[in-house]
């Protein structure tokens, strides 16, 4: 089929500094009673939100509010083994489940002076700081592709993609980018 | 696109929600003691209301729960959303369920 | 400088002109013209033929409610754009356009032949004429119409150009720029609220573009613009958009707006998309639409050179163009001798102004200044028809008596005629939302009534009329906008001095000597829909105006009745002795104007359509030439031919290395699910047909699913990870339903149960190492793990290292072969493969794709949900009712399963199918009959669902579906196929290894 990406128009040479990928981290998906949340608040050591859409960071470790009882713990690489022991050993006592997702998703940061701009090209949500304010994260869609959207400064998103959408993801916003280029 | 108010997200748009069909249809907890009548009606009769109606949606692009809602079906106007295994408020209530 | 141009004013740059060509001449405009200005400059008016009769037609507006004056407009070979309105082309150097619905040219067209049959071509006329013989549709009728009929031709090439889209968000959306929009905007973002402001046209202003005398707060109108937009351009709250129409009023107020990016440039910058589509969510919409001036309905209404008064204005006062030399202005409204004063203004003569009221109205501001200016008015008169052949040269005039009777006519020379039946206000995007409209008798038209939505109409679009009024209406509306989106507002109001003629008016259709003129008089220009046309189709009993509107076609299509509307419902109001509001309004639809396919697309064309996805093999089976197919958004390696080989060579090949040698195939994509909790096993004993609470640790068992009305949905193979921790598989279609499903019985019916559920699909990349030496190869590669047929016995599932990664292995098969599945965490899924790849060289291991991998598991009679399976299925008709947990007191679907008909003896069950002739391969989907020779209709008592050739057996093979199926194994049945029945043998659908014994290696 015809190609109308950016390949298509080989006069742009097109700024990507908008977008950067994160190095490779752990990813657990944590579901679990009240209970077991507030206890493996304790363990991970970032207390885990219990506010809709809202985030917690700790030095290197976040939690992500994704549902009610759902939550994606973020943390280096390094300390995967070692997380999903201790939670797996402290939290015996309490229904939960703690599955590792680390390869399911890629992060992407989107950031600079249009990120907003380049995120409203598919996202329906609405990215105004009074609405999607600092540490808010959501599940949401851009375009065909469900994503994580987490803010981590005015203009800079942290989003997170299943593996194989994130080709998609990155070529529409690349799409989107070539409307500053000009 | 409607917008859809998740009782645990709040207002978002109907992109991220899937239509559950008509809410408060109840799964028999032992259906080897409904009769094949009463079967056939669990899975296949439903209504379709003109005016407030009870349904299920769910915020399949968001948080992930099932919630209910009445709507409107002439207007596509929501009066309410609530979560799923509660009743709506007894002031909506009417023709609803 | 064409005479037609005023030496000054207007909005247009006399130091910067612009070549273009119409029809293949050269001509020359302005920067600030559109196409239809610099035509009028140039003395052009004809520019179209009629959609139906082919009349010649001029202009009748100047702006996007021009019904006539639609042009094709080439940049190149595949930009062609057809049925743009000249009156929003904005000129460019260079511009081509072409004038379309004639051949082989403009000024004689021979489908004109069509005016002079026109007594052949009443309202109805397709509907009574072609209704017999049927067959003459397809081969006469239809292109023949097509042809003759129609507007523009669409572009043969694929589009070129981009199209974006975004969503946006704001307080309060103001739809139009005008003295009410700009008024509105101003204070909504006074108050802080975020403010969109859009404007159909190239800049803001509105009609204050189109009064050369108007002042606000004592500035001249178009300084008070300059100064607003810059308070509104310094506000980051507030975005501005123009050549942006606001096309579609959507539910919860989400307006869709149209933005032209590059059609009105000479050059296509890269990168910038020709047009944008806005997704505005607004808490507010303020409409400021304005109000569009009605034609008059007399005969040869239609000729170039007849147009609205309200056009004329704008031509001369914005772009400095007179639209005619002598000019006759017929009206029924004040508002419309502001027209005649303008076009002294700019040197034209007014031959005679006519007033078609009755004697006894209160004159109006326009009026008198018209008369103070020495115009000539003749009062209480009509029109009795126009001459001229391409543009009208002579009106004929005659007075109306106090007893209504028509006098003698008289002829009056004229190269235009200006037209005015009063304005209309735009209650499109009001009637959209679902508002209510209700006539305001005072002016003579629909104005907006209660609202739907978060909306407020405003300006003349609200029927408010004079220019302070206007400011203040919008100011008091965007201040009730941006209160009722939360700030505080107070109306900023302005003091407007204009001639503020009044708009009101009266129904179009004027007196004529007969009741029904022997002439055209036309109501709806664009759709060639005259007042016989509406007095026939009352005639023949079409009383409910939608069904007068879809009978003639009045108000259809493209123009949305702008123009047309109201005329048409006086006319049928005085038909029928009714009041205009007593006949109704028909539902105003979107788009307000016509948008392009390419704004609705977006980015989702050619590559960007969907999500591509791709699996860990993806460019390691792209660089060996794996032909891919899509499934679902995946795409699948279907087979590797190897040189010279073609499909059926490639799976021949592959099929007979799994059973003679090694295969190795890429599954990643089949869904993934992680049940986890202490009530796991029982949420799927619940859920699946099977018994999962006898399943040990570490080993699996093949599921199915149903739904509660008990039929397959899904299947895959479920493995106990820990007591408490399963990993479920799905069908690749079926992970996110099955996903959903799960969700719903866990949310909303056992919420008991203490179990969580996670995708874990992408987490793994799976890679099939299948056939008799997969052990070996897999040996080669484990040195943590004991795979010896004791420790890893079939339907086991264990965690080592392979290649460096962790894996957990799954000794399983859907070949029937000795098979494992190696899962790794995808990333490492490319290097697994590739070690798989060179560590089974030594055991002539071979890539298989999708067409193998169906050819083996289809030889084995393993079922593909939704291939083998459709929707109404049994565990019992696809023969793996085996696998029910028979002493589970519940799962989804048993019930179902107890009832009468799930048991019949006839219903469709799987079984084998091998033809007489082994090459004969059956067509998949093909219907099966149980003797031969049968005519149409035949009894189909079944049908085939998956049909290979399978080169182990050097035969085809086939799975089907017969009623009562399995009493006809070892009988005849036939398979009609064009010239042949074909006989087909029924047969086990196990045709290979039926006791089962090479999985076991
Ligand atoms: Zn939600």
């Amino acid at each position: 089929m015809a190609s109308h990406t950016a390949t298509a128009k080989p006069t742009i040479v097109l700024d990507m500094s908008w977008l950067e990928s994160p190095a490779h981290t752990t990813r657990l998906s944590f579901r679990g009673t009240p209970a077991a949340i507030a206890a493996a608040s304790s363990v991970f050591g970032v207390p885990l939100p219990t506010s809709a859409c809202r985030s917690a960071t700790v030095g290197s470790r976040s939690a992500l509010w994704q549902g009610p009882d759902e939550y994606l713990l973020i943390a280096p690489e390094s300390e995967r083994t070692l997380i999903i022991q201790a939670l797996t050993n402290e939290l015996s006592a309490h229904a939960h489940s703690l599955v590792d997702v680390s390869h399911r998703q890629n992060g992407l940061i989107v950031k600079g002076p249009h990120a907003v701009w380049l995120l409203e090209s598919g996202c329906p949500l609405d990215l105004d700081l009074s609405q999607f304010p600092i540490g808010m994260c959501t599940r949401t869609l851009f375009e065909k592709s469900e994503i994580t959207l987490w803010r981590l400064a005015p203009d800079i998103f942290h989003l997170e993609v299943w593996r194989s959408f994130t080709e998609y993801v990155i070529a529409l916003l690349s799409e989107t980018a070539r409307e500053l280029a000009a | 696109m409607l917008v859809i108010h998740c009782p645990y997200c709040g207002d978002r748009p109907e992109l991220e929600f899937s239509h559950g069909g008509q809410a408060h249809v109840i799964r028999p907890k032992d259906p080897s003691q409904a009769t094949d009548a009463q079967w056939a009606e669990f899975l296949y009769l439903r209504k379709n209301t003109r005016g407030l109606f009870a349904e299920r949606w769910r915020h399949v692009r968001g948080c992930g729960r099932f919630f209910n809602a009445i709507r409107d079906t002439t207007t596509d106007q929501f009066v309410v959303t609530y979560r799923a295994g509660e009743q709506p408020p007894a002031s909506v209530v009417g023709g609803a369920l | 400088m064409s005479a037609l141009r005023s030496p000054k004013g207007g909005r247009i740059d006399r130091a910067r002109p612009l070549q273009f060509t119409f029809d293949g001449k050269a001509y020359v405009g302005f920067v600030g013209d559109t196409l239809a200005s610099a035509l009028l400059a140039n003395g052009v008016h004809l520019m179209g033929r009629s959609f139906k009769y082919h009349r010649p037609r001029g202009l009748l507006g100047a702006g996007s409610e021009e019904p006539n004056a639609l042009v094709t407009v080439i940049r190149d070979t595949a930009r062609r754009t057809p049925n743009l309105r000249a009156t929003q082309i904005e000129l460019y150097e260079g511009l081509v356009a072409q004038s379309q619905n004639r051949w082989p040219s403009l000024q004689f067209d021979m489908g004109a032949i069509a005016n002079w049959l026109s007594p052949l071509l009443p309202a109805g006329f397709y509907n009574k004429t072609f209704m017999w013989p049927r067959a003459a549709w397809h081969a006469l009728y239809e292109p023949n119409i097509r042809a003759a009929a129609g507007l523009g031709t669409a572009p043969s090439l694929p589009d070129p150009d981009h199209y974006a889209q975004r969503f946006a968000h704001c307080d309060v959306l103001v739809i139009g720029s005008g003295p009410a929009g700009l008024a509105a905007a101003k204070t909504a973002a006074a108050s802080g609220a975020r403010v969109i402001l859009c404007e159909e046209q190239s800049e803001f202003g509105g009609s204050l573009l189109d009064d050369r005398n108007a002042t606000v707060n004592g500035q001249a109108a178009s300084a008070w613009i300059t100064d607003t937009l810059a308070v509104l351009g310094k506000n980051p709250r507030v975005r501005l958009l123009t050549r942006t129409t606001a096309f579609g009023y959507f539910p919860h107020n989400l307006i869709g707006l149209a933005e032209r990016v590059t059609d009105h440039l000479a050059e296509l910058p890269d990168g910038k998309p020709r047009e944008r589509l806005w997704q505005v969510r607004a808490r507010e919409v303020v409409i400021a639409a304005g109000a569009i001036e009605r034609p008059l309905v007399f005969p040869g209404n239609d000729r170039p050179g007849v147009m609205l008064a309200s056009a004329a204005r704008t031509y001369a006062n914005r772009y400095g163009v007179a639209v005619g030399r002598r000019a006759v202005l017929v009206t029924g409204c004040d508002a419309a001798y502001e027209a005649a004063l303008d076009l002294v203004a700019v040197g034209a003569h007014i031959e005679l102004i006519v007033d078609v009221r009755p004697k006894g109205y209160t004159p109006g501001p326009a009026e008198k200044a018209a008369r103070a200016a020495g115009l000539k008015i003749q009062e209480q008169s009509t029109v009795l028809g126009t001459e001229g052949t391409l543009r009208v040269s002579r009106i004929k005039i005659a007075a109306i008596d106090s007893n209504g009777v028509i006098g003698a006519s008289r002829s009056h020379a004229c190269d235009v005629v200006l037209m005015s039946g009063g304005y209309t206000p735009s209650v499109h995007l009001h009637s959209q939302s679902r508002g209510k409209l209700v006539f305001d008798d005072a002016l003579g038209a629909f104005i907006p009534g209660k609202t739907a939505e978060h909306s407020h109409s405003t300006g003349a679009a609200h029927g408010v009329q004079g220019l302070t009024a206007l400011l203040r209406d919008g100011a008091t509306a965007g201040a009730g906008a941006a209160t009722a989106a939360g700030h505080v507002a107070t109306p900023i109001m302005h003091t407007g001095v204009a001639l503020d003629g009044n708009m009101a008016g009266v129904p179009g259709v004027l007196p004529q000597a007969t009741s029904l003129p022997p002439t055209k008089a036309f109501i709806d220009f664009q759709n060639d829909v005259t007042t016989r046309d509406l007095a026939l189709a009352q005639r023949e009993g079409f009383e409910s105006v939608e069904h007068i509107k879809r009978y003639t076609t009045t108000g259809m299509a493209t123009d949305q009745g702008k123009t047309s509307n109201l005329n048409a419902l006086a006319f049928i109001a005085g038909q029928s002795n009714r009041r205009i509001p007593d006949v109704g309004v028909t539902t105003f639809r979107m788009p307000y104007t016509p948008t392009t396919f390419g704004i609705f697309a977006g980015h989702a064309r050619g590559d960007l359509f969907d999500p591509v996805r791709k699996t860990p093999s993806h460019d390691w089976a792209l660089a060996r030439g794996g032909v891919f197919e899509d499934v679902g958004m995946w795409k699948r390696t279907r087979y590797f031919p190897q040189a010279g080989e073609d499909m059926r060579a490639a799976m021949d090949r592959e099929c007979l290395a799994v059973r003679n040698q090694v295969g190795m195939f890429d599954a990643s994509t089949l869904g993934k699910i992680e049940v986890v909790g202490k009530d796991a096993a029982e949420f799927l004993n619940r859920f699946y047909i099977n018994n999962w609470s006898t399943l040990g640790v570490g080993r699996s068992r093949y599921g199915i699913l149903l739904r509660d009305d008990g039929f397959v949905y899904d299947d895959g193979v479920v493995a106990r990870l820990a007591e408490d921790r399963f990993h479920v598989t799905t069908t690749t279609g079926g992970a996110a339903r099955v996903f959903a499903m799960m969700e719903d019985y866990l949310q909303t019916e056992w919420t008991e149960l203490s179990v969580w559920i996670t995708s874990t699909t992408e987490q793994w990349a799976v890679v099939a190492v299948q056939g008799p030496r997969s052990r070996d190869v897999l040996k080669s590669l484990v040195s943590d793990m004991d795979l010896s047929p004791e420790a890893m016995p079939h339907m086991s599932v264990a965690h080592g290292h392979i290649a460096g990664a962790p894996m957990m292995l799954f000794r399983v098969s859907f070949s029937g072969e000795l098979g494992f599945e190696v899962n790794v965490p995808a990333r490492h899924g490319t290097a697994v493969w590739e070690a798989i790849y060179h560590a089974g060289q030594a055991f002539g291991i071979t890539p298989y794709g999708t067409e193998a991998m169906h050819v083996l598991r289809a030889e084995k009679g393993y079922i593909i949900v939704g291939q083998d399976t459709d929707g109404t299925m049994t565990p019992d008709d696809a023969a793996v009712a085996w696998a029910i947990g028979k002493a589970k007191p519940d799962y989804v679907g048993k019930r179902a399963l107890e009832r009468p008909a799930m048991k019949r003896l006839d219903r469709k069950q799987l079984v084998g199918l091998l033809t007489v002739d082994p090459q004969t391969i059956l067509e998949e989907g093909a219907q099966i009959i149980a003797s031969a020779g049968q005519t149409v209709p035949m009894t189909m008592i079944g049908h085939v669902t998956s049909s290979y050739y399978s080169a182990s057996l050097k035969r085809s093979i086939a799975l089907g579906v017969i009623a009562g199926g399995r009493g006809l194994v070892g009988q005849t049945i036939y398979v009609p196929m064009p010239g042949r029945d074909i006989a087909v043998i029924v047969s086990s659908p196990v045709f290979y290894d039926p006791k089962g014994e090479r999985i076991n290696g």
